[in-house]
């Protein structure tokens, strides 16, 4: 690494006492920008010799990823739709995480999500209003969503199975129990090839935000990150949840109610995630199918990894892997590469920035505390 | 529904035929599992490596023409899936279950990139014994044709349990995944004898990929594994990293996945997707049965992560 090679500790001791804090401020902050930002060019650059070995070209792959995530009016519009349910599925992995919980079933939430709100809105599709409609759908995919990943979070403080497992595993039910019901109680027999059930009226579909051809899905994921830091940042809630992220025992002597903690975060982080299939629901699909197991779950666990579980850095991060899901299909066309080069990409990307934590704290240009030592 | 011939009698023997065939991946994923997590570290990126070593072992099967060769590329697959998970995992301030989840998709994006060309050619199948050869009914005869995985599976959980307890690298093993500072003590380097614990359990869980794309259900396609190596690492929890639980465990789980094609078989569709989830629910059940949140499980390795 060649961060530490302009080291301006030197310099910055030096300087008036008044700009201190600042520089200490910046410098503090600055790690996990530049590390995030080092891993995510080390990935790129691993992944660039892959594509060479498949013999081709990774400037033109980079070039239409850019192209088509973000090149155009049109791709920045595409991305961002994309980037709605990764907001949210990211979010089911972030709170859960700030109490030291590694949740990865994300994608079960989504599909009972979807489900309960299609089961929601069919019988009041046409007779109740729109607006009420839309909202009783999300009540419905946010309650089952909570319960499902709560669940897991029940298990792990009062059971103590581990949520890592549980929750992949309930995210395997949860798709089962979507194709059962899809294929059988909620199924409209006019959908033939691909199980679904009835699809939506038109107008009963969660339209686009006015101007643009993105759905208001990227409003409420939005909203619901900076809710979500806020209950983080600001609540007392999200510091008891954060000390019990630290020390669990600590955090019990203290006398914080760590079991509902985790209960309520796993619950907040599952009803997001369940919000997550509603929206594909509503807004994109229209009705409940087997396409709501599309991965958003898991490559939210990536966004969530990406923005070291900080909601309001899942914003950007989302955007971007919106970015570079919406570009596979050009990537596909254009270079001949399977449609998993995307997946490739992502896993590399993954592997190098959680390799990338092991040099946090290595650096004495972040920490402040020690520039003093190093003259 | 065809007649069988042997009625309702169809449905134990298909549940009994179910367990043989489909356990037999458990019983490579978790054995190697088990090895790896008696070391004291835990690979969750076992999923990504048993679809790599089923791709690995399908391609290299239609490329050379013979399955055993593709066994053992996917061997080396698995072994340098495991070494890449066992050296990041060996830096500090690094989270194994994290990495494990990171492994694991890099394993399917890279199965699914690189296997795209293989889901058309058939590849040759490994070979079976048919131990029913004594038996005129056809379902029997079915029944007992056994993959020689199987057998080698078997011998293999025997041969660990023997070894963790009676041989001396067994024994290195079990101090370093009680307390690496005793290892220390004792002149072992804990870090090494974790990587090699790794790669061997990747190898493992990559021939029990190579079964699924080379004999059941015998095909290479995206959707091969669902779930079985995460499964895998429930299964040597219930089987208290004992590798003949973790045989005989795998033959549960086998019957489990075994029961809604088999009770479709004789015409029962009702609820098939919810029979599907058969071997999840019982993990899940058997995962909460067993856990404890006050206690640490009987039987596993103290420098564990997993059961803290």
């Amino acid at each position: 690494m060649t961060i530490e090679a302009n080291d301006p500790a030197i310099a910055i001791a030096e300087k008036p006492a008044s700009l201190r804090p600042v520089l200490e401020w910046i410098a503090r902050r600055a790690e996990p920008v530049v590390i995030g930002l080092a891993a995510i060019l080390i990935g790129l650059a691993l992944f660039s010799l892959f594509i060479l070995a498949v013999g081709k070209s990774p400037a033109t792959l980079f070039q239409l990823m850019y192209t088509g995530g973000f090149g155009s009016w049109f791709s920045v519009q595409n991305s961002l739709s994309r980037a709605a349910p990764l907001l949210l599925t990211a979010l089911c992995v972030a709170l859960p995480a700030r109490l030291g919980l590694v949740i990865i079933g994300g994608e079960g939430a989504v599909v009972l999500g979807g489900v309960a709100a299609a089961a929601m809105a069919l019988p009041l599709a046409g007779t109740a209003p729109v607006f009420l409609t839309l909202i009783l759908m999300a009540i419905a995919a946010m309650v089952v969503g909570g319960i499902w990943i709560g669940l897991a979070g029940f298990l792990r403080h009062y059971r103590g199975v581990n949520e890592t497992i549980s929750s992949l595993l309930l995210s395997y039910i949860a798709i089962a129990l979507m194709n059962q019901f899809v294929e059988g109680l909620l199924r409209d027999p006019a959908s033939l090839n691909k199980p679904s059930t009835r699809p939506l009226p038109a107008e009963y579909m969660l339209g686009n935000i006015p101007g643009m051809d993105v759905h208001w899905g990227l409003v409420i994921g939005i909203l619901a990150c900076v809710v979500s830091w806020i209950v983080i940042e600001a609540t007392s809630y999200g510091f008891a949840a954060r000390i019990a992220g630290g020390n669990v025992r600590a955090a019990q002597i203290q006398g914080l109610p760590v079991g509902k903690l985790i209960a309520g975060f796993t619950a907040l982080a599952g009803s997001f995630a369940g919000l997550a299939g509603m929206i594909e629901v509503a807004a994109v699909q229209g009705s409940a199918n087997a396409s709501l197991a599309a991965g958003y779950g898991y490559t939210g666990i990536l966004v969530a990894f990406l923005a070291r579980h900080n909601p309001l850095a899942i914003i950007p991060v989302a955007i971007l892997l919106g970015g570079i899901d919406a570009s596979g299909g050009l990537i596909q066309r254009r270079m001949g590469l399977p449609d998993a080069t995307v997946l490739v990409l992502q896993g590399t990307l993954f592997i190098v920035i959680l390799f990338c934590e092991t040099f946090y704290g290595r650096f004495k240009i972040f920490n402040p505390d020690l520039w003093k030592r190093s003259l | 529904m065809e007649e069988t011939g042997i009625g309702i009698w169809g449905v134990p023997l298909a549940i009994f035929a179910g367990a043989i065939r489909v356990s037999t991946p458990f019983i490579f994923v978790s054995l190697g599992e088990t090895i790896t997590e008696r070391s004291g570290r835990i690979n969750l990126g076992l999923e990504g490596t048993l679809v790599f070593g089923a791709m690995t072992a399908y391609a290299v099967a239609v490329i050379t023409g013979s399955p055993t060769l593709g066994v053992l590329a996917a061997m080396a697959a698995g072994a340098i899936f495991g070494l890449i998970h066992g050296w990041i995992c060996k830096l500090p301030k690094v989270n194994d279950i994290a990495i494990g989840i990171a492994m694991m998709q890099f394993g399917l994006g890279m199965a699914f990139f690189l296997g795209k060309s293989f889901i058309q050619p058939v590849a040759p199948k490994l070979p079976s014994i048919p131990l029913g050869g004594w038996s005129s009914t056809p379902q029997i005869q079915a029944a007992l044709n056994i993959n020689v995985l199987f057998f080698i599976g078997a011998a293999l959980a025997l041969f660990l349990f023997w070894a963790f307890k009676n041989t001396r690298i067994g024994l290195i093993l079990r101090v370093v995944g009680d307390s690496t500072d005793a290892a220390r003590a004792m002149g072992i380097h804990p870090d090494r004898v974790r990587l090699l614990a790794t790669a061997v359990g990747g190898s493992l869980a990559a021939i029990g990929g190579a079964y699924l794309s080379l004999y059941y259900p015998g095909s290479w396609n995206e959707g091969i594994s669902s779930g079985q190596g995460l499964m895998a690492v429930a299964l040597v929890i219930f089987a208290r990293w004992n590798p003949i639980g973790c045989f005989l465990a795998a033959l549960l789980f086998g019957g489990a996945g075994a029961l809604g094609p088999a009770l479709q078989s004789v015409g029962v569709t009702q609820g098939y997707y919810l029979f599907y989830a058969a071997p999840y629910v019982l993990t899940l059940i058997i995962l909460i049965a067993t856990s404890s949140p006050t206690r640490s499980l009987a039987g596993a390795p103290g420098a564990l992560s997993l059961t803290k």
